[in-house]
């Protein structure tokens, strides 16, 4: 047993570059262990074996004469959210069953132009609409460390697929916690960068104004070195941000003694779990023990995170889902009758109900006479929320607090009230209203499950977020565990 | 005097003349095979966004600049909402709350040749939809979404025309303004340029607005004008039998020359409008419209008054001649060959060669009769070698071979006679023909003098110089 899938993401890319093993060994490993995993913890909704196989033998022979970028030979995952030309992206739902990306979303370029290798598209919430991966219409994923339980969601496959080793990093998609919530709940770090930093062309919009793609990998610096070739100014989008990046792995060297860090106080409320709380509260002693300066601050806005997110997401939401109409691609009925029909009878088959909900939702606070009692409201409490995030950033360098309410929860145990799932996302959905970037690493266990801790920047401050979170597992290991039965 | 007065308002519709689309990298031509202008951002494929065409920014602020309205410094892209096969998205990108351009205006110059004063409310930036194909399709409908995503500025009146002549000229002018400015091609058979009418009529005198329909997607002036009448005759009498107007969408149908309902307010979608937030707000900096209106040309109502001055010509005139860009250039290219009448060059601009050019559907910028040519004609008139009436001939032969007034002149023998002798004679000839005629004129019957004049012209072919030929018949048929 070479045991190749232990390593790191940075582990691996030295590995190939040193020779100490092929990429077609490697990535021949992998595709052995996503298969066998598939049934437990169906975390691919697509394996492409073939084509990974083929990209890492042209990686081998570019890696013999010295040649290739930072992530020659490297196997990833993109979650089924980013088109990938030429392979099925459903974005978890059957609208998209039959959909097969005539183009790359830059993303995808992107890591390809590094020399990453895809073995597969992971499963995920429908159109990424979640918390815990059970909209999928290609079944939930479970939890690598129970497979009773749910791995969180949207990016539910994504992580469950890095947690169980069987890849060592792969994209997500975070539009209210979709990265960092199941990151947390999988024991795994998951990294949103600022609204801008990641091109969304390409990246099947949900909620565009909340939209961004980001990393799920087992380290931050993964993290760093993965985001460090997936950012950047893309002319395609027209709310990506011409701002240099810059060397996030470099940056990772920097100590963090004297880092002013913010816990925040609204975090810290009754729905929050008292070992959570002691998982998190231990993570900020660590911090200390670094020499960061650990101060309690106020956002008193942000408490409003949910509700203000439930309308701008579904309004967003219910207008771009809007192309799904069975006239051009995907879904469309059997033998409409006319128009109205194919639009029914397509949209009621290819959603599923999460979907509709939202869908519903938005139209609904979008209507003319609600317009603005719900969605013009909840946009100046977003105003209100980034601004109480700008002030606090006046004082601090970083925030710090719980990812989720709780560890991992059972799968079914939210679906019947789409109220308590959405609570799931109480702590992070305010750094997508604010767009800011946040990463959530493992900061402990309560019974056998993993907590996560949530570190927010300032806009484009990912090389200081990134450089916290390494510090932290720089001085502790709860990164390093991989569940039984997949080490 | 008629009891009710109508009121009407025009959105009118101009597609941009930029290269590629308003939200992608297609290109904007017309007549291709269908789907083959539009890429994923067009076809609304999944992921794909949308990018600013500057150039659709640039041709707004230019007509902005020309109806002298306020720039907007921030102006917002919207998601106008609702299921159409022809709409990719599900949405149109438009402009909603904030648009581009607001508060301008336009003057027309009425049937009595008063100038009215036309509100332009806003004008705005979006995309223009795809078509759905019946023909040659039985039992389907066929999607071309070539023309979505082409770049189209929506200019909304106020309701302040009063007829449907005034909203004809408002249209024309606006029509004239936008091909000017170059940012439309004005052309109204492919749909560039069309609008929707909104008509009402309320009792004359009175203030409150009529109950309004709005008749959509009219692209002839024809059309404005006969759906705009009919409607109005149609609310007539529908209030004079004491019924209602129904708030309601309607469509002309050229064949049958009526009017007919849509949809009603009841059944109108409910575009739920918001922010497109794919899009940045437009910002328009004070550089940026500096540099537009380096751009600006003479603008039409701007190079008619010069025209009027400059070269004499009356009012109407030089309206006529300030048409479009290039018969204004066309005629003053004229002017410069043949300086000594500019009046006598209007005649003929508007006259003679309008005549030909409509005939056979060609424009002046065709250069079927440069103004170099036409000028060497004109050069004839003045220097006496042809008169006016041969010179129509004379431009006749011009126009059907192609060849130059002295060509012409020459090759047919068209030189006027300016011999005084060679006119005498010709008239001694005439005058021993017509004894009888000679007597009576002679007797004091002076209305025969047009028919010496007229026999002598027949003798010379029309060649005699007319002022020669009058002068010596008089003096001749005196005795």
């Amino acid at each position: 047993m070479s045991a190749l899938h232990v390593r790191t993401l940075t582990q691996l890319a030295d590995g190939l570059r040193r020779k100490s093993f092929s990429s077609v060994e490697l990535v021949s490993e992998l595709l052995a262990r996503i298969e066998k995993s598939q049934p437990q913890l169906n975390a691919f909704i697509s394996v492409t074996g073939a084509a990974a196989l083929e990209a890492a033998r042209a990686a081998d022979q570019a890696l013999a004469v010295g040649g290739g970028g930072a992530l020659t030979g490297v196997p990833i995952a993109h979650k089924d959210i980013f088109c990938t030309a030429g392979v099925r992206t459903t974005c978890g739902s059957r609208m998209l069953d039959n959909f097969v990306s005539p183009y790359d979303a830059t993303v995808v370029a992107k890591l390809r132009r590094a020399g990453a290798v895809v073995l597969g598209k992971t499963n995920m919430d429908e159109f990424a609409m979640g918390s815990s991966n059970e909209t999928s219409f290609y079944g939930p994923v479970h939890n690598p460390w129970n497979p009773q339980l749910v791995p969180g969601g949207s990016s539910g496959g994504s992580a469950a697929a890095v947690a169980a080793r069987l890849v060592a990093a792969a994209t997500g998609t975070d539009t209210g916690g979709s990265i960092r919530q199941p990151a947390a709940l999988c024991g795994i770090t998951g990294m949103k960068p600022t609204y801008g930093r990641v091109s969304r062309y390409g990246m099947v919009a949900f909620a565009s104004s909340l939209d961004q793609g980001g990393t799920l990998t087992a380290s931050a610096a993964d993290a760093a070195l993965m985001l460090r070739e997936m950012a950047g100014f893309d002319p395609r989008d027209s709310t990506s941000v011409d701002t240099p990046v810059p060397d996030y792995v470099a940056a990772l060297a920097q100590p963090i003694a004297g880092l002013k860090v913010g816990l925040l106080a609204e975090f810290f409320d009754k729905g929050l779990d008292a070992d959570n709380e002691r998982c998190v509260r231990a993570a900020l002693r660590v911090f200390e023990s670094l020499g960061a300066r650990v101060r309690e601050v106020s956002l008193p806005s942000l408490p409003l995170s949910v509700p203000v997110y439930y309308v701008v997401a579904p309004a967003e939401c219910s207008s771009n889902l809007a192309r799904y109409d069975g006239v051009r691609f995907g879904h469309r009925c059997e033998q409409p009758r006319d128009l109205n029909d194919m639009y029914r009878r397509s949209r009621g088959e290819g959603f599923g109900a999460e979907v509709k909900r939202r869908i519903m939702t938005g139209t609904y606070v979008l209507s003319a006479g609600y317009y603005d009692a719900y969605y013009l409201k909840a946009q100046r409490v977003r105003a209100l929320i980034n601004r109480d995030f700008i002030r606090a950033f006046e004082e601090v360098d970083v925030l710090i607090g719980p990812t989720t309410p709780t560890p991992a929860f059972p799968l079914g145990a939210k679906t019947e009230d789409p109220i308590t799932m959405y609570l799931n996302d109480i702590y992070t959905i305010g750094a997508n209203l604010a767009g800011l970037p946040a990463i959530s690493v493992p900061c402990g266990f309560v019974q056998g499950l993993p907590v996560g801790l949530q570190i927010v920047g300032p806009h484009f401050s990912e090389a200081r977020v990134l450089t916290a979170a390494h510090a932290f597992q720089g001085a502790t290991d709860w990164h390093s565990r991989i569940p039984a039965g997949y080490a | 005097m008629s009891a009710w007065e109508t009121v009407i308002g025009l959105e009118i519709h101009a597609q941009l003349a930029t290269r590629s689309k308003i939200f992608s990298g297609s290109p904007t031509a017309y007549g291709a095979p269908p789907n083959t202008q539009a890429d994923l951002v067009d076809l609304g494929y999944p992921g794909v966004l949308p990018v600013l065409n500057a150039e659709a920014v640039r041709m707004a602020v230019k007509l902005g600049l020309a109806i002298g309205a306020r720039i907007a410094p921030l102006s917002v892209f919207a998601r106008k909402n609702y299921f159409y096969p022809d709409l990719p998205k599900g949405y149109q990108i438009s402009q909603y709350e904030l648009p581009i351009v607001a508060d301008g205006a336009l003057e027309i110059v009425l049937e009595d040749g008063a100038v009215k004063r036309i509100g332009i409310t806003r004008a705005h930036l979006e995309e223009d939809a795809g078509k759905s194909l019946h023909e040659g399709l039985p039992g389907m409908t066929g999607i071309d979404l070539n023309r979505a995503g082409t770049p189209l500025v929506e200019i909304v009146s106020e309701p302040d025309m009063r007829s449907a002549k005034e909203a004809v000229a408002y249209m024309k002018k606006m029509h004239t303004l936008v091909r000017y400015l170059e940012i439309c091609d004005g052309n109204m058979q492919e749909g560039s340029f069309r609008c929707d009418a909104n008509v009402s009529v309320r009792p004359a005198g009175t203030q409150k607005f009529g109950t309004r329909a709005e008749i959509k997607n009219l692209n002839s002036f024809r059309f404005v004008e006969r759906a705009i009448n009919f409607e109005v005759e149609r609310q007539i009498e529908l209030l004079e039998s004491g019924r209602a107007v129904v708030q309601e969408t309607r469509l002309y149908d050229p064949d049958k020359g009526e009017t007919r309902s849509m949809r009603s307010k009841e059944e109108a979608n409910d575009y739920r409008y918001f922010p497109d937030p794919d899009l940045l707000p437009v910002k328009v900096d004070a550089a940026l419209i500096e540099s537009v209106r380096a751009t600006l040309p003479e603008l039409p109502d701007q190079k008619a008054a010069r025209l009027a001055t400059q070269y004499g010509l009356s009012a109407y005139d030089a309206g006529v001649l300030s048409a479009s860009r290039e018969l204004a250039a066309y005629y003053e290219e004229l002017v410069r060959a043949a300086p000594a009448d500019p009046k006598l060059a209007a005649n003929w601009v508007m006259g003679e060669l309008a005549a030909v050019l409509n005939k056979e559907g060609l424009e002046v910028s065709s250069g079927r009769m440069p103004a170099a040519r036409l000028g060497e004609l004109l050069g004839r008139v003045q220097d006496g070698t042809v008169s006016g009436k041969i010179a129509k001939e004379v431009f006749e032969l011009m126009w059907s071979h192609g060849s130059s007034a002295d060509e012409v002149i020459e090759s047919k023998g068209l030189r006027q006679i300016t011999d005084s002798a060679a006119i005498a004679r010709a008239i001694e000839e005439v005058m021993a023909k017509n004894p009888a005629q000679l007597a009576e004129y002679r007797a004091g019957k002076d209305k025969l003098f047009g028919f010496f004049v007229g026999q002598v012209m027949k003798a010379t072919g029309g060649k005699a110089n007319p002022a020669q030929l009058n002068e010596l018949l008089r003096s001749k048929l005196r005795g």
